[in-house]
């Protein structure tokens, strides 16, 4: 009963491939903890807990602290001189720990230990503690593990650590279940509502996200569900999810109106919705997103645009920018590239556009020095400095704390480019 | 381990980084992990830093753990120093990289390079940002000044008659608590002294202004907390006595005239007698008798609550009801301080504690940290903020110093200003019903929606938009001049709460104008953003 799987154009992978610039040097990226600033406002019900050192607490604070406005549901379990002589005292301490978080907070159903460079390096085994404390707070709170530590994530990755974390326990989808549709990734509240609404009217209905809002209410996974992932850095959640029996729907990225139209036709062709349903489902948001995106394209368009590595959403960004605004794309750098996930939205760059992979951050300001883009994209440490030098920039970062998935919101999108042009061109001191 | 929803400082390698980044051709090697370059934005966001700190991170991952990092950081080093060109190098390692063992000293010494480098070991599991600030500075200063050490027993050649005297001041960082206006204060200070400053350190400072710290007479420290331990040194190894007091609010700015005048040789009068000099006036005008005995929190750096509770309790007329510090190494000094108010110093870093400490002495004002603003927040309380940890807010446009009879009269300002508003809070009792001016609305002084029953920041904007709506919907004299009435459908009304509070009053305000003069009844989800896509952002 399912249609051919995807409609929109995919790569002949491999042979026309852009050229990447492999790099290896200091990196002005953040670490995977900084994840758990949207993963916890999105469990509604979770804490997340980092083992490890003062420097992951000043990075929470100094990342977040203009962002919370209630009090935030992570903290940092301190290691100490002390922690260090000894694994036992070690464990015993972070047990401490925890009874007195819970005993603070007993709203918390889900717990994660978020395990750190420290932690990883001094091999303080985080998921022997998970189980060790999960068995004396049940049923009552749930405790899982991640790693979300700068030696092995970077940003974005935090979240794909979490989320592949959850997979184990999700419940488990019978065998002779109808086809179901699993949404993959962080989403707005709003957006996943806007999501849900589209889907209905394809008619599928099977239909869940992951993860969750609550800790109680994780979808089931089995051989029927096929998902679709939101965000390009869930590779590990994928093949978790895929060891449950889960298939994955490939499809660009749902960034701008011609993205989230291929990402949604790619689960209205596996669910053999027909394409008149498909049509009349999406006509009217597509309709306005096209319309949404002309407020932006006057400062956008022919404009020359540079992306140092941040979340790993370089690459359909870059798409969407190039595509349905009509800029230029001088260097798009990425921390990592998922080649089969982002296969869809390669396929869609410009022929001949430079794409990096890592970070070497000394040279690449050279590079982009050199280049003089319109407008830079980069992370916080270095949008400043390269105002001072009287480049345009947009900081990264919010790519990430913004809606900017699906039809409603890819006027958004493109505004975030645009603001720092147009408030330039306001100027005149 | 310790919980920590916040913490006061940050990492002693942070603390190396404010020295190297106030500096102006000092580059600093850190052997660290992906991650750890969010230091960056500390200088670059809250101090709005032009530049990127001087620092170079090696980077290492997980894959390099079992090969070679110690080749890595040589690298680094080694890159550095051609892409730099640094006068002297810091070499060191973050919390990970202690863990490693790669020993960053013995590694830089090994490339040999033709310039001053300088080993940091800074424990970061026992010690934290202020003191790794102090070890970086003393460190600096004996490497970089030591050579230029007389023989022990040399006694210090005197000043020449009508020289001028010279000292130095040490202590202003990069990411410190309004240290950029205070240099200013003080050098402005010094100069109306006829004393002449030699160096200030770290702040703007070169290796090379480093190396001629011996030349001065003396030394003026601004924060004992980052220079106590250089001063130290430099006392002992060129004779150079120390100014102790720290010039924050009248009083103690008067000692500081004093001691300088002292060691200066001159006479403090005409610099006394200053007119500029506002606070104590204002502090004796009727107006503020109001403040009399208003029962105040004090919570910071050492330096700065010792100086909150002098100028609250002797040119304020306060009552301090609480005082403590974060600063460890400096609780001694904050404990004598306190013993001085009859009261018990708070020496804690637990942020929790504080929270807890705060609500039980229901203090009507907040001296403290960003912080204790949240804490002040939460409770209701209005504060000003005295000292670090900073918020991008420390650093104001304007000339802003605590430092000198200015920053009396700045400190004078700030204290005063949330409290005069407290006029508001009486008006506000007498009027709880008034339909726009009501208990809800809250004090304009404590931010937005303070008064909320689950001591959670409400989602405050909403409060204030949204408050006159329904309170003009409720006087029947408006609503008779309302022509039509537009309806929301249900699903609409509850998408509508989901767009973020701070532009929902917008949204909402667009939407019906849209469907205001499309003649669309009731609102619908569709409506909702069909208008959102028809004004843009």
């Amino acid at each position: 009963m399912n249609a051919p799987l995807l409609a929109t154009p995919v790569p002949a992978s491999g042979c026309d491939a852009p050229p990447i610039l492999r790099e290896r040097g200091q990196r002005e990226v953040f670490c995977g903890l900084t994840g758990i600033m949207w993963l916890h406002r999105k469990i509604q019900d979770a804490f997340f807990l980092i083992v490890g050192s003062r420097t992951c607490a000043h990075l929470m604070q100094s990342a977040a602290g203009v962002m919370i406005f209630a009090e935030p549901r992570f903290a940092t379990a301190i290691i100490e001189e002390k922690d260090l002589a000894g694994l036992a005292d070690a464990n015993a301490e972070l047990d401490a720990v925890v009874e007195r978080l819970l005993a603070r907070r007993p709203e918390i159903r889900m717990l994660f230990l978020v395990g750190s460079c420290p932690s990883e390096v001094i091999k303080l085994d985080l998921s022997r503690a998970a189980l060790r404390l999960g068995q004396r707070f049940a049923p009552q709170v749930r405790v899982l593990n991640y790693s979300g530590s700068g030696i092995e994530t970077t940003f974005t990755q935090g979240e794909d650590a979490c989320l592949t974390a959850l997979v184990p326990i999700l419940p488990e989808e019978p065998a002779g279940a109808q086809a179901s549709l699993l949404v993959v990734g962080v989403l707005a509240d709003a957006v996943e509502d806007q999501f849900r609404r589209l889907f209905a009217a394809m008619g599928i209905t099977r239909l869940a996200f992951l993860p969750a809002r609550r800790a109680g209410e994780m979808p089931a996974v089995g051989a029927n569900t096929r998902y679709l992932l939101v965000q390009p850095f869930l590779g590990e959640t994928a093949r978790a999810l895929e060891n449950r029996g889960a298939t994955r729907l490939p499809a660009p990225f749902p960034l701008g109106a011609e993205g989230t139209t291929a990402w949604l036709r790619a689960a209205a062709d596996a669910f053999g919705v027909a394409d008149s349903v498909f049509e009349a489902a999406i006509a009217a948001p597509r309709e306005r997103a096209s319309k949404a995106l002309q407020h932006s394209r006057r400062a956008l368009r022919g404009r020359r645009i540079f992306f140092f590595p941040d979340s790993q959403l370089e690459i359909p960004i870059a798409r969407f920018l190039s595509r349905e605004l009509e800029m230029e794309l001088v260097e798009v750098g990425t921390p990592y590239l998922h080649k089969e996930h982002l296969a869809a939205d390669l396929a869609l760059l410009p022929a001949g556009v430079q794409l990096s992979e890592g970070q070497d951050v000394d040279r690449q300001l050279d590079r982009c020095l050199a280049a003089a883009p319109d407008i830079t994209v980069c992370g916080l440490g270095l949008a400043n400095p390269l105002e001072a030098r009287g480049l345009t920039t947009k900081w990264a970062i919010e790519l990430v704390f913004t809606p900017i998935q699906g039809f409603e919101q890819a006027g958004d999108l493109a505004e975030l480019f645009a603001r720092p042009l147009n408030r330039r061109a306001a100027l005149e001191v | 381990m310790q919980l920590t929803v916040w913490t006061y400082e940050g990492p002693p390698h942070v603390g190396a980084m404010r020295i190297a980044t106030a500096m102006t051709d000092v580059h600093y090697v850190l052997h660290a992990p992906q991650g750890d370059t969010y230091a960056d934005l500390l200088f670059t966001m809250i101090e709005r830093r032009g530049e990127r700190p001087p620092v170079t991170y090696t980077t290492f991952q997980a894959r390099d753990l079992g090969g070679d990092t110690a080749d890595l950081f040589q690298r680094a080093a080694h890159d550095a120093y051609e892409r730099f060109k640094p006068a002297a190098m810091l070499v060191g390692a973050s919390c990970t990289g202690e863990l490693i063992q790669d020993d960053p000293a013995g590694l830089a010494r090994a490339l040999g390079l033709p310039i001053p480098v300088i080993p940091l070991e800074l424990p970061s599991y026992q010690r934290k940002e202020n003191w790794g600030a102090a070890e970086t500075f003393y460190r600096l200063v004996r490497g970089l000044a030591g050579p230029h050490m007389p023989a022990p027993g040399t006694a210090r050649p005197a000043r020449k008659p009508g020289e001028p005297a010279r000292c130095n001041i040490l202590g202003p960082t990069a990411l410190g608590f309004r240290h950029r206006d205070d240099v200013r204060a003080v050098t402005d200070l010094l100069s109306r002294l006829g004393v002449v400053v030699n160096v200030t350190a770290p702040w703007q400072a070169s290796a090379a202004d480093i190396a001629r710290l011996g030349d001065a007479d003396f030394n003026v420290v601004l924060y004992p907390e980052i220079a106590g331990q250089a001063a130290q040194w430099l006392k002992r190894a060129f004779g150079q006595p120390t100014v102790a007091t720290v010039p924050i609010g009248v009083g103690a700015t008067r000692d500081f005239v004093t001691e300088v005048a002292r060691l200066a040789g001159v006479d403090p009068a005409p610099v006394l007698a200053d007119a500029a000099s506002r606070l104590p006036w204002y502090s004796r005008s009727v107006d503020s008798t109001y403040l009399t005995g208003k029962r105040v929190f004090v919570f910071g750096d050492a330096t700065h609550a010792i100086a909150a509770a002098r100028i609250a309790s002797e040119e304020l007329g306060f009552k301090v009801v609480g005082l403590g510090t974060y600063s460890h190494e400096q609780a001694r000094d904050v404990r004598e301080a306190a013993a001085r108010l009859g009261l018990e110093a708070l020496i804690t870093d637990d942020y929790l504690e504080v929270e807890a400490a705060c609500a039980e002495l229901q203090p009507e004002l907040v001296l403290g940290t960003q912080m204790e603003r949240h804490i002040a927040k939460r409770l209701g309380i209005p504060c000003a903020v005295i000292s670090a940890p900073v918020h991008v807010q420390d650093f104001p446009a304007r000339y802003s110093p605590q430092m000198g009879f200015e920053g009396a009269n700045v400190i004078f300002d700030s204290w005063v200003h949330p409290l005069m508003m407290g006029l508001e809070e009486h008006l506000l009792g007498m009027f709880r019903d008034d339909f726009e001016f009501n208990d809800g609305a809250g004090s304009s002084h404590l931010g937005h929606g303070t008064k909320h029953a689950a001591g959670r920041p409400a989602p405050v904007t909403d409060a204030v938009e949204r408050a006159p709506v329904v309170a003009a919907m409720e006087a029947p004299v408006l609503v008779a001049e309302r022509p039509i009435v537009l309806s929301w459908a249900p699903d609409a009304e509850l998408e509508l709460k989901k767009i973020p509070f701070f532009v929902r009053g917008k949204a909402r305000r667009n939407t019906e104008k849209f469907a205001g003069e499309r003649g669309i009844s009731p609102i619908t989800v569709e409506t909702l953003y069909d208008a959102k896509a028809h004004f843009g952002r």
